[in-house]
């Protein structure tokens, strides 16, 4: 068992061969924050007493949903056989949307801890993170989380995990982050086993940046890894993309508070603060260098984050439109990935096109404009961005449904995605039917064990975005994982759906589908709309259409009984307090031509059973 | 009245009215409602304020309640005049509950003899009470209309016994004709009340209903819709699934058959629920809630107004006959109308009456009213010969959509 290291290495001044860099490649629930808590424990730079559960998940919604959205960096001391060591941890976000930062924190690194659940086994979305870290030539540690549940399976998962990573099951270490056994163990396999950093001293300074928070009092606070020379404080630095130079007003390194340093060398993994306000001033991948002696070559890697769905976000009230407004320029100065523009809606009002990473990006960044600038927003299903070419030659891209053009459309491509999918043998069958269904093209299946399947396919992104990931977990009684990157794009035939109230269409609810499907939507959405819309003084015929071709339709039979029978003894009180609160509820609702349509109707409509199950918890 | 009472102002102890109800109070009708809150069993479906007999014990007792509804009686009278209030006789008076018949007839016409003492009754005055046919004999009809009562209404609800025991009514129908019978024989108006839309019911029921009630040639008839007010055995029979729910459409479709039947009979709709045999056989009693005449309520939880003061008395028989013990005003809350909500109260009132609604005064409060009415023909809502004289007088449709109509007209 090693002690806590007596003497720290000093950032600024320690040896590349005295660091260690790593990160932890996990699914969501697997346990990665409960394991680097106790990493912080153990070697000792937060105290028992000031732990809170996952120290490192700062967003309340991070810790509530167990998931990390950005990463942070912690260095740590550790002593093996007398030598301390700096080891740099780097938390990486654990979902699909945020692939991209994640590529960034394994660049950062030399080592990556593959953390599975030995109760559960690797899930797609790790597996593909493992892939990632694999071809960036990181040292994988594998380690199997949670072997103190009842239900852990050590033993096979090890024998899984040594498949797909080559080597021994005996060599998968066991630890529980909860009860913090093997964690000591860990610390010392991952100063032996991990390669120390290597860069030139001596070369103009760069630095990757991997991360870039908004930080109210201190503006944006930039996560790097030096790979040559070294940064002071004080000097003028270079965003090597954008040839933007900054003052370097603090440098330092997270353990976990922020703590200045003289400066960070090679290998070092610490934060820089400039003073700029904005994140996109300070982009995750860029290579930062010094301005006196700039670099000639950029680090590799750098991409802008591009935004994959589209939704429009609206206030259910429409005063709200300005607090809208302002959160939403607020959340996107810490998220590079958050594009948005004004967007007017005849059903909705005023609201925003979102462009976001994926689903999860979308969820998170409604649940923090409705919990942190409390509003109430409605946002219409999710779209993915069409490239519509007309007759003409014209080229346009289209991410709202409302602005698909009609008629004279030579070709429509829509965008690809390579899906991944990991599941119990048992489920292949299920899981190939709802690929075919939703338009994929199978590209190859493995076994990762005698009964775990690894299932390729090519599939529309917008066949994924609504609901294709609930309904793989229902198809595969919650064992099925899915992970998906972006892979170019097909001509495809698509068509627009518009649903009518009365003749009346409602833009808020069209869509763009394939034209063997827009009748499956067209029934689906008037048959919702026909139980979501009360029964008005006169019959309301619901609509589906492509064109002025009409493919669905339903009809909202008209009330014909609206009358209290009596007012008892007298008391008009009563009937007047009810005609008053009917009269306030008549407010609330939106019109479409005659036809009131509550605003529930919009939201549940709109919703997907997925995200109605996720509120509920 | 409803076991829930309205949120209210504070109502003062000595029952003093603000001086707006004097406003034109001489040209107004002056009514009398008496509750009587007691009934033999209580109905699955009422949540009327009323109690078994050994439910209540003390003052609030049914031997003890007479003299409690007399002090009320005192009480009213000195608050009226020390408000300014003219003297007026007595138009219409109305016992209902409960089941007023349960109470000994002389305990009736006991409390009947105090208020005529009181206010006097005007020339051709209505005195009504309501009547459970188990719980009137010939004898007890015959003292009622000897001691001034003009007309009886009958809670006949229905004439098909599995619709009575779904409404939990122990009377059995064959005894109707024969109340009605000697009401007549005592010289009394006779009006019979009946539900439609209990759980259970075809429309075939309840076209025997009906044509059981017309085949008693009444003056009078009134059809309910099944109200499932919240925290009776019925609305939870419903929700554990023991009987069907209420479906507005079925209701629909049996106000339209009485509609239909009732008038081949030969009476004609004066209110939304009420048919009467001549113009003059209406409840004037209940017309004048609709046409927002000054009426004082006696009982527990009875509801009162006068002059655009609407107050309603504390609920539990006990409270009740508390206050009046100790001299004080038996009102629980009271509201004053602003002109703004009377003009309300009287679009949503006065719409459901077939003289109907003054159409060019509607554009008292904004514009919304007169624009809708245009809207309102057009959907079959209202008349359009009588729209066309300044009146707003519904349909048969509108009247089964006469709150939606109301909504049309009120000003957003």
């Amino acid at each position: 068992m090693s002690p806590m290291a007596r003497t720290a290495p000093v950032p600024a001044a320690t040896d590349p061969a005295l660091i260690r860099n790593f990160c932890i490649i996990a699914h969501i629930d697997h346990g990665k924050s409960t394991l680097a808590d106790r990493m912080l424990q153990f070697t000792g730079i937060v105290q028992s007493r000031d732990m809170k559960a996952q120290y490192l998940d700062r967003m309340d919604i991070e810790r509530e949903r167990g998931i990390t959205i950005k990463s942070q960096a912690v260095r740590m001391p550790w002593e093996l056989e007398g030598t301390s060591y700096a080891l740099n941890m780097i938390d990486t976000p654990g979902h699909v949307d945020f692939t991209y930062e994640v590529s960034r924190s394994l660049a950062a690194c030399e080592g990556a801890v593959l953390l599975v659940d030995a109760a559960q086994g690797i899930e797609a979305q790790t597996l593909a993170n493992l892939y990632l870290a694999m071809e960036n030539n990181l040292t994988i540690i594998p380690v199997l989380n949670k072997i103190d549940l009842p239900a852990a399976q050590p033993e096979k998962y090890a024998e899984e995990l040594a498949n797909l990573i080559g080597g021994d099951p005996e060599d998968v270490l066991r630890v529980s982050g909860k009860t913090g056994a093997g964690v000591e163990a860990l610390l010392d396999k991952i100063v032996r086993d991990l390669p120390a950093p290597v860069g030139d001293p001596d070369a103009p300074a760069r630095a990757m940046i991997f991360d870039s928070v908004y930080d109210t009092y201190r503006g944006v606070v930039t996560y790097v890894r030096v790979v040559d020379g070294m940064l002071h404080p004080r000097e003028r630095i270079q965003m090597m993309s954008t040839r933007a130079t900054h003052e370097l007003l603090e440098i330092g390194v997270s353990s976990p508070e922020p703590t200045p340093s003289k400066g960070l060398g090679v290998g070092e993994v610490g934060y820089l603060i400039t003073g700029v306000k904005d994140v996109r001033q300070s982009k995750v991948g860029d290579t930062v260098t010094n301005m006196a002696k700039p670099a000639t070559q950029s680090l590799a890697g750098y991409a802008d984050a591009k935004p994959m769905v589209f939704s429009g976000l609206y206030p259910l009230d429409g005063t709200d439109y300005p607090v809208l407004r302002d959160a939403l320029e607020k959340l996107m100065l810490n998220d590079a990935a958050l594009v948005y523009e004004p967007e007017t809606s005849a059903a909705l009002g005023f609201g925003f096109r979102v462009g976001f990473l994926g689903l999860l990006h979308l969820e998170i960044t409604r649940e923090r404009l409705e919990r942190e600038y409390n509003l109430d927003l409605i946002s219409t299903a999710p779209n993915v961005e069409y490239e519509v070419t007309l007759e003409d030659k014209k080229v346009i891209h289209v991410t709202n449904p409302s602005e698909y053009p009609t008629g004279k459309v030579a070709e429509v491509r829509e965008p690809m995605v390579s899906a991944t999918i990991l599941a119990p043998n048992e489920f292949v069958g299920a899981i190939m039917e709802l690929c075919q269904s939703r338009r994929g093209v199978m590209g190859g299946m493995d076994y990762l064990s005698e009964d775990r399947v690894e299932i390729r396919y090519r599939l529309p992104l917008a066949e994924i975005v609504f609901d294709f990931f609930d309904i793989l977990k229902s198809r595969t009684r919650g064992y099925g994982s899915l992970d998906w990157k972006a892979d170019g794009d097909q001509v495809a035939d698509l068509v627009k759906v518009d649903i009518m109230l009365q003749g009346e269409q409602v833009d808020a609810f069209s869509a763009i589908t394939h034209r063997d499907k827009a009748y499956a939507y067209g029934v689906m959405m008037t048959g919702k709309l026909r139980e979501l819309i009360p029964r008005q003084q006169f019959e309301v015929p619901i609509q589906a259409a492509i064109g002025s071709r009409i493919i669905a339709r339903e009809s909202i039979r008209a009330i014909r009984k609206d009358v209290l029978a009596k007012c008892y003894g007298g008391d008009i009180t009563r009937k007047r307090k009810l005609l008053e609160k009917q009269k306030e509820g008549k407010k609330r609702m939106k019109m479409v031509g005659r036809v009131e349509v509550p605003q529930e109707a919009f939201i549940a409509a709109l919703t997907t059973e997925e995200s109605k199950d996720k509120a509920k918890k | 009245m409803p076991s829930a009472l309205p949120l209210g102002d504070p109502a003062p102890s000595d029952g003093l009215l603000p001086a707006q109800a004097l406003e034109g109070a001489g040209g107004r009708a002056f009514g009398l409602y008496v509750h009587i809150p007691f009934c033999a069993v209580r109905c699955g479906y009422c949540d009327f304020n009323t109690y078994t007999a050994t439910e209540l014990g003390g003052g609030a007792s049914q031997d003890a309640y007479a003299d409690t509804a007399v002090a009320e009686v005192g009480f009213a009278a000195r608050a009226l005049a020390d408000s300014g209030l003219p003297e007026r006789p007595l138009s219409t008076v109305f016992f209902g509950g409960g089941t007023p018949t349960l109470l000994p007839a002389e305990d009736l016409a006991r409390i009947l003899r105090a208020a005529v003492d009181t206010w006097g009754l005007a020339p051709g005055a209505e005195v009504t009470t309501e009547a459970n046919p188990d719980s009137v004999t010939r004898e007890s009809l015959q003292l009622l209309a000897d001691a001034g009562f003009t007309r009886v209404s009958f809670g006949m609800q229905s004439a098909v016994p599995h619709v009575l025991k779904v409404l939990d009514r122990t009377h059995t129908p064959s005894r109707v004709p024969l109340v009605v019978e000697w009401a007549r024989e005592a010289g009394l108006a006779v009006s019979l009340d009946l539900i439609y839309g209990t759980p259970g019911e075809s429309l075939e029921d309840w076209r025997h209903s009906l044509e059981t009630a017309l085949s008693y040639r009444p003056d009078h008839i009134s059809a309910y819709a099944l109200i499932v007010e919240e925290g009776t055995k019925l609305a939870a029979q419903i929700r554990r699934g023991e009987v069907p729910g209420i479906d507005d459409d079925d209701h629909a479709a049996k106000y339209e058959l009485a509609d239909e039947l009732i008038s081949a009979a030969g009476l004609g709709w004066y209110e939304v629920s009420n048919w009467a045999a001549t113009p003059e056989q209406a409840c004037r009693h209940n017309l004048a809630y609709w046409r927002g005449d000054d009426w004082w309520g006696i009982g527990p939880g009875a509801h009162s107004h006068v002059g655009g003061v609407r107050w309603w008395n504390v609920k539990h028989p006990v409270a009740y006959a508390a206050r009046l013990d100790s001299g004080a005003s038996p009102a629980a809350g009271r509201e004053t109308l602003d002109s703004e909500t009377r003009n309300i109260e009287r679009i949503m009132l006065e719409a459901r009456l077939v003289s109907g609604l003054d159409i060019p005064s509607l554009g008292g409060l904004e514009e919304t009213g007169r624009h809708a009415v245009a809207g309102l023909i057009a959907d079959g809502l209202v008349e359009p010969a009588q729209a066309f004289r300044g009146r707003l007088v519904l349909t048969l449709k509108g009247r089964l959509l006469a709150d939606a109509v109301v909504r049309r007209l009120l000003p957003d």
